[in-house]
């Protein structure tokens, strides 16, 4: 083909070879197809160990319980059972070594986010017991009069 | 005027031609790694119980820490959407924050920080809807993935994979749910994932285990005798936009025709 | 901040994680392909169907949409959050994705122009290298031309007239290729929004014919403009050098030559825009008629919170004027001027009722989203995402444009 009206096409395999050799470097070698197939599983395989891999920071009451039984105990007795204590008491992390002492929200806003009175049927919110944050003993903590393991007993008096 | 012969010749020559740059797609197609479906793991879904859902966030704070996406940054990988109906027929929708705080405020949040006060005699009808991933069967939002960043693992979840993403915005344009965002700090697409770190571990996510009212749960549907899995086989349960074909995998009871 | 944050307001229920994503860069991107599909199909008029009267602007436009090209891609590039991570559409392309055939249909198309490029500007790179050869002690920069346009030869140093006629042949299918893989980048580009079944405005077959003609209107609008503003500066050099050099074109003889390019190409601009609003108003009286779920919503975004943008502006300014302009006996040069400026406007603002109209409302269909389009960069984001980031993207191409013309001469009559 002695003919330099096929010249640009040698360069265009050129290009053409040279994106295939830099596919060979670029592409992780895990990257193909997956469970999913092409359409929903093309991907890096190596990323489903990557996200299996991020560190666990709420780790349950169950976990809680092996230092703190009375509280548990406590709890589990009271209205406020099903509430996970790292709702209040915020995320284990590495707990007892890391953070030695957690951050606890005691703050007003945290009990208003159930017990803020909103009027609403077909809702379990309408069936709470509720007040109006405006107007209940503005200024004070609700743990001052309120006992949050068991809101049946008063709270911090001591 | 052109002769047969020639009409021919071109018609075939223009054929080859276009035939150069789809071969090339033959090129790229990839070895298949795992071509049967494995169907012994499990598959993830969830079930929400709107009943049951008060409206007090825990969830959503909860993943929020547990899933490292900044707290005061306004997007979030589930959130909470509070409905109240009133007897004018008007449907009154709000989500502060994604109900990050619960929802401190009884007036309905309708942007430009203005609350919108509605009387309690007005009310008709009030609930809360959470909303997370769907982790659809037929995931759009990976479909138009244009690099394979994005993908559905064999248990169903959608992962995305944050090193190869390349923040075209094109899988949160692509679902209707509205649960894809780019995440403030690493600058790609970022959704819910079941906190897979957390389901493949035994564990519930953090969302289901924040809950203290039980509207929250996450099962495996190829367990028969998994709970989430009875209520699904059993009861009257629904799922959101049904009518975009992506076959969503989590499921609500007590759903109400106003929820969007 | 959240991206998408800096320049979305929103107003009644949208869901928590949704803002203007796809901003003015992504507006650019179709319009931009738009000029690049629409400057080729007007070359190729000439080129493969013999359209005589095109020849003088056939191969403006030629080298035009080979200047755009990059451009195209440019926009794109800008809105990625992870800029570096682009060439990855070409490593692992994941085709069913719309964006995924980009690497492909736009390396394909920038090939075909390239080579098209080559063979009518071979016997120019030829000649220029064989007279830069015959200088004897060629200073560092003559050295650094000759280099240049040897390579670009390819080697090919035969200009007898055999070989430039299959040079001219070449181009002719070349320029036929052309033609479809041109369409098929700027149809994608509408398939890209047409495909997006979460979006209820931009979720139409239609998208992607609706795509093709606004481009060819806008490409030969563009070309017709520009071709307008270097045939003025043309003729303000003629008028110097006349004296000089009297073998150059007089001043009457650029003017008549002008007006009789711009007429004829106006005719297929006004063809090419009949077809580009019937499909847009097919559109819009189809959504009207039907009245699906998303109506509604689509209808207080189309008919109240974008009217000006989209009736006043679009369909008004950028469409009904230039069409009466145009048809209006007697085309002038300024009245050309006015015209295929308008149609730019009413093409570009197509593209942004298409882009962000699309995201004016939330999926949820119960509340609405605005856009505030950054003016002044404050921020990285703000920056290329902004109006600055726009008008970089519209000025690189003229940039480029020149840059071409010192190495490959368009007005200069090589065959």
């Amino acid at each position: 083909m002695k003919n330099h009206v096929w010249r640009p096409l040698f360069v265009v395999l050129a290009v053409i070879a040279l994106v295939l050799v830099a596919r060979k470097f670029l592409v992780p070698a895990d990257f193909g197809v997956g469970a999913r197939g092409y359409m929903y599983g093309w991907h890096r395989a190596g990323n489903e160990q990557q996200w299996k891999d991020v560190k666990v920071k709420y780790k349950t009451a169950a976990f809680c319980k092996d230092c703190h039984p009375d509280k548990y105990d406590e709890m589990k007795e009271s209205p406020h059972r099903n509430i996970n204590c790292e709702n209040c008491h915020g995320p284990a992390l590495n707990h007892p070594d890391d953070p030695r002492s957690l951050t606890i929200d005691r703050s007003r806003e945290l009990c208003a986010r159930c017990h803020t009175r909103l009027p609403y049927p077909n809702s379990g919110r309408g069936v709470m017991k509720g007040i109006d944050p405006k107007t209940h003993n503005v200024g004070l903590d609700c743990v001052t009069c309120h006992w949050p393991h068991d809101p049946r007993k008063e709270g911090h008096q001591k | 005027m052109i002769s047969r012969r020639s009409f021919c010749k071109k018609s075939l020559l223009i054929a080859g031609g276009l035939a150069i740059p789809l071969s090339c797609l033959e090129l790229f197609d990839p070895k298949r790694l795992l071509a049967e479906k494995d169907e012994k793991g499990p598959r993830w879904v969830f079930l929400v119980d709107t009943r049951k859902c008060v409206g007090c966030g825990f969830c959503v704070k909860g993943c929020k820490v547990e899933n490292e996406v900044p707290y005061d940054a306004n997007v979030t990988r589930t959130w909470v959407e509070r409905y109240v109906v009133t007897s004018d027929g008007k449907t009154h929708i709000d989500s502060p924050k994604g109900a990050r705080d619960g929802f401190p405020n009884k007036g309905i949040d309708i942007g430009h920080g203005k609350l919108e006060e509605i009387k309690d005699d007005d009310i008709e009808k009030a609930f809360f809807v959470p909303k997370l991933c769907n982790q659809c069967d037929n995931p759009p939002c990976v479909q138009v993935c244009p690099v394979g960043a994005t993908y559905q693992t064999a248990d169903g979840v959608v992962l995305v994979d944050r090193s190869w993403c390349i923040g075209c915005g094109y899988c949160i344009m692509g679902c209707p749910y509205g649960v894809r965002f780019f995440h403030p700090v690493f600058h790609v697409a970022e959704k819910c994932n079941f906190c897979y770190h957390r389901i493949t571990k035994g564990m519930q996510t953090a969302c289901v285990d924040s809950c203290a009212f039980g509207a929250r749960r996450v099962g495996n549907l190829r367990d028969p005798e998994d709970p989430v899995t009875r209520v699904i086989m059993t009861e009257r349960v629904n799922v959101l936009k049904e009518e975009y074909g992506t076959k969503p995998q989590v499921f609500y009871l007590g759903l109400s025709k106003e929820v969007k | 901040m959240v991206h998408g944050e800096a320049w979305t307001i929103k107003e009644f229920f949208t869901y928590p994680n949704e803002y203007i994503y796809w901003t003015i860069q992504i507006v650019m991107y179709p319009f931009m392909t738009g000029l690049v599909a629409g400057a080729f199909v007007l070359s190729s008029l000439y080129h493969v169907f013999g359209v005589k009267q095109l020849k003088g602007i056939a191969r403006f436009s030629l080298v035009f949409s080979f200047a755009l090209l990059p451009v195209a891609m440019l926009p794109l590039l800008m809105h990625l959050q992870q800029p570096l991570r682009g060439i990855e559409v070409m490593l692992t392309p994941h085709f069913t994705s719309a964006i995924a055939a980009f690497g492909i249909v736009f390396s394909t198309y920038g090939m075909i122009v390239a080579s098209e490029l080559w063979f009518v500007f071979r016997k120019h790179f030829v000649e220029t290298a064989l007279a830069l050869k015959a200088i004897d002690g060629r200073t560092a920069l003559q050295q650094g031309w000759y280099l240049l346009f040897s390579v670009l030869t390819l080697g090919a140093w035969d200009i007898s007239h055999e070989a430039l006629e299959a040079d001219e042949r070449a181009v002719k299918k070349l320029a036929g290729a052309g033609i479809p893989v041109a369409c098929f980048l700027h149809g994608y580009a509408g398939f890209i929004f047409g495909s997006v079944k979460a979006n209820a405005l931009w979720m139409t077959p239609l998208m992607p014919v609706i795509f093709i003609c606004s481009a060819v209107v806008s490409g030969i609008a563009l070309c017709i403009l520009t071709y307008i503003l270097t045939m003025e500066i043309r003729k303000q050099l003629a008028r110097r050098h006349r004296l000089a050099h009297p073998e150059l074109p007089s001043m009457d003889e650029l003017k008549s030559a002008e007006a009789h390019v711009v007429a004829m190409t106006s005719r297929y601009l006004l063809m090419f825009m009949v077809a580009a609003i019937t499909l847009e108003l097919l559109d819009l009286i189809f959504r009207g008629y039907t009245a699906v779920k998303s109506w509604d919503i689509l209808r207080s975004v189309i008919y109240e919170r974008d009217f000006v943008n989209i009736f006043v502006v679009q369909y008004g300014l950028g469409n009904l004027v230039p069409f009466v302009l145009f048809l209006i006996p007697g085309l002038t040069i300024r009245r050309a001027v006015v015209g295929t400026m308008l149609v730019l406007l009413g093409v570009f603002m197509m593209r942004w009722n298409v882009v962000i109209g699309g995201q004016a409302f939330s999926s949820s269909f119960s509340g609405f989203m605005h856009y505030v389009l950054p003016l002044w960069p404050d921020s990285m984001e703000t920056l290329k995402e902004g109006l600055v980031g726009a008008l970089i993207v519209a000025g690189v191409p003229f940039c480029f444009f020149y840059l071409l013309n010192k190495v490959m001469p368009v007005f200069k009559e090589t065959h």
